[in-house]
């Protein structure tokens, strides 16, 4: 006799450690199997668009911070980069290299965050997260160094930084950047080539090429799917052009690809960062540019290579003091877009490590 | 660098291939009648030259008169890019044709502008509120919502 089964769903999150936030998957399972998943997002949605819409284009840079804020400092320079391309204003040289320098950092401590995570998410419970702490905690001392914050920096502004670097941060910069190199050694001895890494990783959650460009997928996950797209390089912003780097790519777009991608990424950033720290030159760190605003009437879509992928900011102004439009190109929310297909065919416990190779921020999906 | 096309001549090639479909052109964007913008963004996607295979950015805005839904397409392989949008109306029932079935980028994106804008995007397989609760009024991003 044949025995009757019906499919289970299941709700992962809202208050689930594994989501990041507080997403909500609604799971359809057969057995411990993933036929279908659902995205129920909006639990931290506070109408950022809404409110940016009713400010000055200089009070919405704290609002940027709160966008993804893992990495609020990459948030703020997209969000000046896209204004001065509307305002048409010039940055002092010295303001676009320390843009440059904590742009860089700032992607540093992202993939800290989000490879520590994903092995958290792996099961292998806190210690990898720590070693990668560690070295992100040393960041955010410098982070709190320039502007005094260790999660929303608000540091850049509109025609440069708020304010110069302090005497010791060059120094301890240095420190950090000549380090770094041997610590990305060590997780790479600890983990690269860990058995229970590669079992549960290798092949698991593939991403095919195609379906990463018909997504939109961006950053490390669309490169992790061979496609050799980084907007640094593709379509340079600030001064991008000037610093020598490479751009890792995957093979397949696995798990193991997009971990891969961003450690290769961190050493990048570090190769930027040295020569950043090389050429800075002296100089204004801010252009001076008036309190309000008023760029002529226009629209302009801003974007950049922040550390999860695309971030594009899509600016009208109608030559008044606030935005009349202000729209966030989340790139988290858009990647997630392909998770349903990445994670079909897989067990409960991998869809956590496809979710964790993603690297979610709902601050960013929710707005 | 991203070489932004020409909205003027993209506008040319279109109307060539779909005469009456273009409404207006100027540099930086093209601007498509409702009714041809699935056609229109299909011919873009799929002709060889202009190859627009990565759909990165998808908005509307309330320009009170009409609502204008943004298309920013890149082409990965050419390192090109153009901005395509569309005008609705009708300010009660704002349609355009949804491109999902083309991009499927254009998922949630179309969602969160029907959720906070409002517009209906027709043939998209799952338009429902992304953000915002389902038994929420109105549509926050247009002007008139206060």
């Amino acid at each position: 006799m044949a025995i009757r089964t019906e499919p289970f769903i299941l709700n992962m999150g809202p208050q689930h450690p594994s989501t990041h936030g507080v997403l909500r998957l609604r799971v359809t399972l057969d057995g411990e199997v993933v036929t279908d998943v659902e995205l129920v997002m909006g639990y931290l949605h506070r109408g950022i668009e809404k409110l940016g819409e009713n400010r000055t284009y200089a009070q919405i840079i704290p609002l940027t911070d709160r966008l993804d804020y893992v990495a609020s400092m990459t948030n703020n320079f997209a969000y000046v980069l896209a204004v001065e391309k509307l305002a048409g204003i010039e940055v002092p040289e010295r303001a676009e290299y320390l843009r440059i320098i904590m742009a860089e950092m700032m992607r540093i401590a992202n993939h800290l965050m989000a490879v520590g995570f994903f092995l958290n998410d792996l099961g292998a419970m806190m210690t990898p997260v720590l070693y990668m702490w560690r070295e992100r905690e040393k960041l955010l001392d410098l982070f709190e160094m320039v502007c005094g914050q260790r999660l929303t920096y608000n540091y850049m502004r509109i025609g440069g930084v708020s304010h110069d670097i302090p005497e010791e941060f060059l120094p301890a910069l240095k420190r950090f950047v000549a380090e770094m190199p041997g610590f990305i050694d060590e997780y790479d001895r600890l983990l690269s080539q860990n058995e229970v890494l590669l079992a549960r990783t290798k092949g698991v959650g593939i991403l095919p090429k195609d379906t990463a460009i018909n997504t939109a997928a961006s950053g490390p996950v669309l490169r992790a799917s061979d496609v050799k797209w980084d907007i640094r390089r593709a379509d340079p912003y600030s001064i991008y052009d000037r610093f020598d780097f490479e751009i890792p790519v995957g093979t397949v777009g696995d798990c193991y690809d997009r971990y891969w991608v961003r450690m290769q990424e961190m050493r990048q950033s570090v190769r930027i960062l040295e020569q950043a720290i090389a050429q800075l030159p002296e100089g204004e760190a801010c252009a001076k540019v008036p309190q309000l605003l008023r760029p002529p009437v226009g629209e302009v879509y801003g974007h950049i290579e922040a550390p999860k992928g695309e971030l594009g900011f899509h600016l009208v102004s109608d030559n008044s003091i606030a935005p009349y439009r202000f729209h966030i190109r989340a790139p988290t929310l858009i990647n997630m877009t392909a998770l349903k297909d990445m994670a079909i065919g897989w067990k409960v416990a991998d869809l956590i490590i496809i979710l964790g190779s993603i690297d979610v921020c709902l601050g960013e999906i929710d707005r | 660098m991203t070489k932004a096309l020409n909205g003027e001549e993209v506008a040319k090639k279109i109307a060539k291939k779909f005469p009456g479909s273009i409404a207006a052109a100027d540099k930086a964007a093209v601007v498509v009648t409702s009714k041809s913008l699935y056609q229109v963004a299909e011919f873009l996607k799929n002709t060889r030259t202009l190859d627009f295979d990565y759909l990165t950015n998808l908005t509307a805005v309330d320009y009170t008169d009409y609502f204008e839904v943004v298309y920013h397409l890149i082409s990965l392989r050419h390192n090109h890019s153009v901005v395509l949008k569309a005008r609705c109306y009708d300010r009660d029932k704002p349609a355009v044709p949804s491109v999902v079935s083309l991009w499927r980028a254009a998922d949630f994106q179309e969602r969160e502008a029907y959720d906070l804008m409002g517009i209906i995007f027709e043939g998209h397989p799952n338009l429902k509120r992304l953000l915002l609760w389902e038994g929420f009024v109105g549509h926050p991003l247009r002007r008139d919502y206060l």
